[in-house]
């Protein structure tokens, strides 16, 4: 039972790496390769180490793995926010098939004015 | 990310009452702290109010509706990425959307971001200069209205209830 459960746990993980990497390859733009590389990539990397714990059945190691999970939620999301938010600053060229900015009027704004930040 | 007053104290007593439960058993184990915790909860739901008054209970059971809301969002938006991702067309509509922030403080403001940043399908990218707006990075388009409705209905409202 236990196994089985190890095994559904590492396989979904491994697979939700697996679709983040080939995200990073397929998708048009840096901003949705953002989309794919970050999140499903936390997803798998917590599946993967939900698999290690319930493996192990151990409470020293449960608790180093919720520390992982831990760290992964409060860094993945800030990195992928400064990179974003760099690249649409310095201007990465997005994909043909964006539909909307509603960001570019408040960046010429800025532009506009001397900027601190 | 500052607690609202009155949660970290009981949060302590209630982590406490856990330990003493595992100690008292002999045995630091996963299921004996964790027995111990919902009982100390159970106590101080009753009779928690000898500490003096604290939301700590109710505060609890938003915090594990917002996680299961969370984990629940997570998933849906997974698998729609991974879809697009796996089939040979690209269906993403992405564009850059601007919603209008009714959290105000550093720490709202910052969770919601994160909240937003963690959902697969959404990014946030950026926040107005008078901290009004949030810009966000969204995969899939549909409407714009039903967008915004998502983030403040769906996570800014319940990080609102979090928080204050």
């Amino acid at each position: 039972m236990i196994t089985l459960v190890v095994a559904v746990l590492a396989v979904t993980g491994s697979a939700l790496v697996l679709v983040a990497s080939v995200g990073v390859l397929r998708l048009p733009d840096l901003y949705t390769r953002m989309h794919a590389s970050t999140k499903p990539a936390t997803l798998g990397v917590t599946l993967l180490v939900a698999a290690l714990a319930v493996h192990a059945g151990d409470l020293g190691i449960a608790a180093r793995a919720l520390l992982i999970v831990l760290f992964f939620l409060l860094t993945a999301p800030v990195a992928a926010h400064r990179l974003g938010r760099a690249a649409r600053i310095s201007n990465v060229p997005r994909w043909e098939g964006t539909v909307r900015d509603d960001l570019a009027p408040e960046l010429s704004r800025r532009r506009g004015e001397p900027d601190s930040s | 990310m500052s607690a609202p007053t009155g949660t970290p104290g009981l949060l302590g007593w209630n982590l406490a009452l856990a330990a003493v439960w595992a100690a008292a058993l002999g045995e630091f184990s996963l299921v004996n702290l964790g027995v111990g915790f919902a009982l100390g909860f159970a106590i101080l739901a009753v009779g928690g109010g000898a500490f003096g008054t604290s939301r700590y209970p109710e505060k609890s059971l938003r915090f594990v509706e917002f996680a299961a809301f969370f984990l629940g969002q997570l998933l849906l938006s997974s698998i729609r990425v991974a879809s697009d991702v796996l089939t040979p067309t690209h269906q993403a509509r992405p564009a850059i959307v601007a919603v209008p922030l009714d959290a105000e403080t550093d720490a709202e403001i910052t969770l919601l971001a994160n909240l937003v940043s963690l959902t697969p399908g959404s990014l946030s990218l950026d926040v107005s200069d008078d901290r009004s707006v949030l810009y966000v990075h969204v995969m899939f388009l549909d409407d714009v209205e039903a967008c915004r409705r998502e983030i403040k209905d769906g996570f800014e409202r319940r990080v609102l209830e979090l928080l204050r």
